[in-house]
């Protein structure tokens, strides 16, 4: 099953919310959309179940233009971020209702919600209502909703953000298999970048109403196209800073170069942006080929589970630093980074790829 | 008993005093009333109450009471649901404004409208029909149920209205067989209000009729008959309007102070 946009645009008062989209999502694996809130991802995805209306574009779902059909004729499912169930009715009639809307016969229904039930757990809560039962209980009613619809498209509209952090964990690992071989369009929209590779697949970048990118996940990780793409796919954000280029040698403020290789050195003479990772920027170690030193100006840190982050200033602009282990540093102390040069993204200063790569 | 509770029963029992007094009364002749200062009626009597359950022109007053405020209940809110629901879900030109006009209804005396009301009425034929009081007192309870109805409905996320649609639900039936369920503590409060109001309304209601719909309350007005004032007749009058409020508000009892706080939480 595929579902296509093509040229999908969407306007409110004159103003553009979404830029002209065309995508081709495919069953077989989680399409993600991942772009920060008010990228648009809520905006895209009402727009492929019909309940926003487009303003230019096409939508087809499986090459049946569905554009002027209503979400109730499109067939599709969807999940909320909060934990929409109907409250007056059982968890049982929550996960029957799309069924017993469409005119299925009692005894189907019942199978096939007790079909979803068992995959989601919920046998023992079926004849309980929807505030009687934990947050994730909710959720994944929800979700038993939509699977027990078996509809072309199934859109997760950051379905695991009001979850605590071990039942998030918990539901993530399920979904995959939870879609697998069911054949449906699975359209997952998160703002949170780990996500988006631990669910693989292929994924959508957005921002600010735009596709900046689309492609196999772990494919545009490694190359992001643009700027923008660098940005999104990235937590804590990507490190940018001006450097300049002249011959094989690169600069960056006073003082820091380092001699490029490959193809970056292939590039013409002038200014670019250099985008590093923050896991590309070490708290230690020591100078090499492929290792700068850039001493920082710490500023803040953070210890998150076993990672540490260090916030420092280096020139005019703000960097991080992201390493696994506990790394301390003390605040205002300059301390001594290392820089990957093998892990560094050229753009242009439009915010193209110019190359990316060794040093 | 210790000191805190003191006043909270001081409080109650001054709260309480003049029902116990009307109470209290509708047991005793209009002679023991009138002859002085009794705590308890000397002289049990039901003669109050037989009369009024036997004289048509007594119980017919609640009878008529009843039946408007039933129609005016039921038309209030049926009109608002749809009003609240597109306040609450729709943004439009001038929503805003049209939302706080409907509230200022509501600070109009009712004397203002009697006049048009009357003339009106009298005018398209609806004087002195249960109708005519319902209609009027539409004029004031809508607006009311319109507030609290947006309220309840506002804390309904829309999320479920697009759930709901893309599950297949039509809007008619999303609207009957699961927004409603949702917000039926609203449209309990709502009723309540409704009822309470133009249950207690006594201008309109005395203006617009004559016999035939008549409200207990202008019932209770027109008592001084030959014999002077059936202060005992009154008073057993009284206390039996005081019953349907207290039944109903049984039923609302837990969402009672969401409804004056117009439905918001």
């Amino acid at each position: 099953m595929t579902l296509e946009l093509h040229d999908v645009s969407k306007q409110v008062a004159s103003v553009t919310h979404i830029k002209p989209t065309t995508l081709s999502l495919k069953a077989g694996h989680f399409n993600v959309l991942l772009g920060e809130t008010g990228a648009g991802k809520t905006s895209l995805i009402k727009m492929m179940a019909g309940l926003d209306p487009i303003a230019s574009g096409q939508i087809s779902i499986n090459g049946t233009d569905v554009t002027k059909l209503s979400p109730q004729q499109r067939n599709v499912s969807l999940v909320h971020q909060f934990f929409v169930n109907y409250p007056h009715m059982t968890v049982f009639e929550n996960i029957a209702s799309p069924l017993k809307v469409a005119g299925m016969a009692k005894s189907e229904i019942a199978d096939r919600v007790h079909d979803a039930a068992k995959i989601l757990q919920l046998v023992p809560m079926l004849d309980r209502r929807p505030h009687e039962l934990s947050g994730g209980q909710q959720q994944r009613t929800a979700l038993a909703r939509a699977i027990a619809k078996e509809s072309s498209a199934v859109f997760l509209d950051e379905p695991l953000a009001n979850l605590d952090y071990k039942l998030r964990e918990e539901l993530r690992e399920q979904l995959p298999e939870l879609f697998a071989g069911r054949g449906a369009v699975v359209v997952y929209a998160t703002s949170e970048p780990e996500e988006a590779l631990l669910l693989s697949g292929h994924t959508a970048l957005m921002n600010d109403g735009r596709v900046t990118q689309f492609g196999p996940t772990a494919e545009i990780y490694r190359n992001p196209a643009n700027l923008d793409s660098a940005r999104v796919f990235s937590d804590p954000p990507i490190n940018t800073a001006t450097v300049t280029k002249t011959g094989k040698t690169v600069r960056i403020g006073e003082g820091v170069k380092w001699t490029l290789s490959g193809e970056p050195a292939g590039l013409a003479d002038g200014d670019y942006i250099v985008g590093v990772r923050p896991i590309h920027v070490h708290p230690a170690g020591k100078a090499g080929k492929t290792r700068v030193a850039l001493p920082g100006t710490v500023q803040v840190t953070e210890l998150s589970g076993s990672d540490s982050s260090a916030h420092f200033r280096f020139g005019d602009e703000s960097w991080v630093s992201l390493a696994s282990g506990v790394h301390s540093f003390d605040i205002g102390e300059v301390h001594t980074f290392y820089l990957d040069t093998s892990n560094c993204f050229y753009f242009t200063q439009d915010g193209v790829l110019a190359a990316k790569g060794a040093g | 008993m210790t000191k805190r509770h003191i006043i909270p029963i001081v409080y109650i029992i001054f709260l309480l005093l003049p029902i116990y007094w009307l109470i209290a009364m509708s047991f005793k002749t209009t002679g023991e009333i009138l002859s002085g200062f009794s705590l308890f009626p000397q002289t049990w009597t039901f003669d109050n109450y037989r009369t009024i359950f036997t004289d048509p022109t007594w119980y017919g007053g609640y009878i008529n009471s009843i039946i408007y405020v039933s129609i005016n209940s039921v038309i209030s809110v049926a009109v608002a649901l749809p009003a609240a629901y597109a306040f609450s879900r729709y943004r439009f030109l001038g929503d805003k404004q049209l939302f706080f006009w409907l509230l200022t209804n509501r600070m109009a005396p009712a004397a203002v409208f009697a006049l048009p009301f009357f003339q009106l009425y009298s005018a398209v034929g609806l004087f002195d029909t249960h109708l005519a009081v319902a209609l009027a007192h539409c004029l004031f309870n809508i607006p009311l149920a319109v507030w609290i109805l947006e309220g309840f409905m506002g804390g309904v996320p829309k999320e479920l209205d697009e759930t709901a649609y893309v599950d297949g639900y039509s809007f008619p039936r999303f609207f009957v067989t699961i927004f409603l369920p949702t917000v039926k503590a609203g449209v309990g409060v709502t009723a309540f209000f409704c009822f309470m109001f133009s249950w207690v309304e006594l201008l309109l209601a005395k203006t617009l009729t004559a016999i035939a719909a008549k409200p207990i309350a202008a019932t209770m007005t027109k008592t001084a008959s030959s014999a002077g004032y059936e202060l005992g007749l009154l008073a057993a009058a009284g206390t039996l309007t005081i019953i349907p409020g207290a039944i109903v508000i049984y039923f609302v009892r837990n969402y009672i102070a969401r409804g004056f706080a117009l439905g918001r939480v």
